[in-house]
């Protein structure tokens, strides 16, 4: 048969609730795809024990089972295989080691559990089982399975959200505590916290920690903390005791008015038993009320310490600072410019006196070729000078209007000469002049 | 009646952020000496801070009228008694 066989082959069934009506035949789907019976489908086993797997771990998530245990079986790989049943019916169980490690009391053949788990299919022998993941006695009954279905539904919630956790105030000026007035809680936490940090202020709201008071007593101090104004922290707790002693704090109002505080809750409640609920919402959990007090305050002893060490370390890096900046000074100061400061200047200094030097020495030279130069100017001077002329015997003859005779055409008889010669000059009139040719050119 | 003084914290992280300035080896001389000086400062506040002992344990009541009212409360009593309330010891099966 093909798969396009199937559809056909069943197509003449009268169809239910005409749901189907319009829906034409399909070929077969793989068991991934899609949920519900198709009752045009034909499945394989694997196929429809896939199905099967699916519904019941779809529906079957985080149950609870109360049923007698029988068949138990441990072998050496460590889990535990047994069979849960009551008067009508049976459930195959198992509980892996790891799981195993969690219980902690003997199981038993016959012994009334509480079982919580997952319903699982194991296909190879087409058998379903629970596999358990927490196993209590159900001689503690209903009590406790209140408990831990109160603790699911408020994980739910989101009231254990670590989001939701505020840290401690590092210190606290002003702390809250409820819980009562008699008990140990109280002495624990303040011989703890008159240790650490002396003389903080403490605000105690007496409340039941126990018994029918206790609930909305300890609602009221958490209520009447947050009122009051100025608490940095509160615990809220008690000392250790039985489940029942413990109660108030695995109520759900008191879990509520944990979560609500606005001021940070230390949950201190008891030491020999598992988380309460109050434990669980609390911003902190403090083991027991003394480690309440001890992380409520900080060590006062330690941190005057820790200040003086700040305060080294602050003196320290100032005189680092200092020696640094005296370290810079000092290289500055060695800087030459700063340590002679006239140097610059001198070696200017210096250079111009080297220049004028030069200079000088210069200027002393020119003079000199100038004044070679001058001299022997003046040498050729003298030699062209009429007074060395005249010396020699020769005179100069000046016309009466003053100029220079300088031919015998210059003169003529009569005229009043002035001749110049060596050492002085004489006056005289032309008598007659007489021309190199011989001719008679005039008379004085 | 809640004055507002510096909170320890504060003036802790103020000191440890100085501290960290100075660390940090940027700051000029006169900064240096302004942080030094803020450090003393918030140094002193720390001390001061932690200094403030008022001893007081009171007793946080609400009377009938639902105000809220204090009064002493006597710890060196219940501190001295070395008897410890009645409480289970039992362990419980789980």
């Amino acid at each position: 048969m093909t798969d396009q066989d199937a559809p056909d082959l069943f197509s003449w069934r009268p169809r239910r609730g005409g749901r189907d009506e319009d829906r034409r035949p399909e070929p077969r789907r793989s068991p991934a795809a899609g949920r519900g019976a198709d009752e045009r489908e034909i499945l394989t086993v694997s196929e429809i024990t896939a199905r099967i797997r699916k519904d019941l771990e779809t529906n079957f998530q985080g149950v609870w089972v109360a049923g007698e245990i029988s068949n138990l079986s441990r072998p050496n790989s460590g889990h535990t295989y047994f069979t849960l049943k009551d008067d009508k019916a049976q459930l195959a169980a198992v509980l892996w080691k790891s799981a195993a490690r969690g219980v902690r009391f003997e199981l038993r053949e016959g012994l009334a559990v509480l079982a919580h788990g997952d319903v699982t299919v194991y296909p190879p022998r087409g058998a379903y089982q629970i596999v358990v993941s927490r196993i209590l006695p159900q001689g503690m009954g209903a009590l406790q399975l209140a408990l831990l279905q109160l603790k699911d539904r408020l994980e739910k919630e989101g009231l254990f959200d670590p989001g939701h956790k505020r840290p401690l105030p590092p210190l606290p000026r002003r702390i809250g505590i409820v819980t009562s007035p008699s008990g140990a809680a109280i002495r624990d936490i303040l011989k703890q916290v008159s240790r650490r940090f002396p003389g903080v202020e403490i605000l105690l709201y007496p409340a039941s920690v126990q018994g029918v008071r206790a609930v909305p007593e300890i609602v009221a101090g958490i209520h009447a903390l947050n009122e009051y104004g100025g608490v940095d922290v509160m615990i809220v707790g008690r000392g250790g005791g039985s489940l029942e002693d413990l109660w108030a704090f695995n109520d759900e109002a008191v879990a509520r008015a944990v979560y609500a505080s606005t001021v940070p809750v230390i949950s201190a409640v008891g030491h020999e038993i598992d988380v309460t609920i109050s434990d669980l919402v609390a911003d902190v959990r403090a083991l027991t009320p003394t480690a309440a007090g001890e992380m409520v305050v900080p060590d006062r002893a330690e941190l005057l310490r820790h200040l003086a060490r700040l305060q080294d370390r602050l003196r320290g890096l100032l005189v680092h600072h200092v020696s640094v900046a005296r370290e810079r000074l000092r290289a500055v100061e060695q800087a030459s410019v700063l340590r002679r400061p006239l140097q610059a200047i001198r070696m200017q200094q210096q250079h111009l006196d080297e220049h004028r030097a030069d200079l000088r020495r210069m200027a002393a030279s020119w003079l000199a070729a100038l004044r070679e130069r001058t001299k022997s100017s003046a040498a050729r001077l003298e030699s062209l000078s009429p007074l060395k002329v005249l010396a020699r015997g020769y005179s100069i003859t000046f016309r009466p209007d003053g100029a220079i005779a300088r031919g015998v055409g210059d003169l003529a008889p009569g005229d009043v000469v002035r001749t110049l010669l060596s050492r002085g000059s004489f006056t005289a009139t032309v008598k007659e002049t007489t021309h190199e040719n011989g001719r008679k050119a005039a008379e004085v | 009646m809640e004055e507002k003084q510096p909170k320890f914290e504060e003036a802790l992280s103020e000191l440890e952020n100085i501290i960290a300035e100075l660390e940090g080896g940027e700051l000029s001389l006169d900064d240096s000496l302004e942080r030094y000086e803020r450090g003393i400062k918030a140094l002193n506040a720390c001390r001061r801070i932690l200094g403030e002992a008022e001893k007081k344990i009171q007793l946080l009541l609400r009377t009938p009228d639902g105000e809220l009212k204090t009064q002493p409360f006597e710890a060196e009593e219940i501190m001295r008694e070395p008897e410890r309330e009645k409480e289970g010891d039992e362990d419980v099966p789980f």
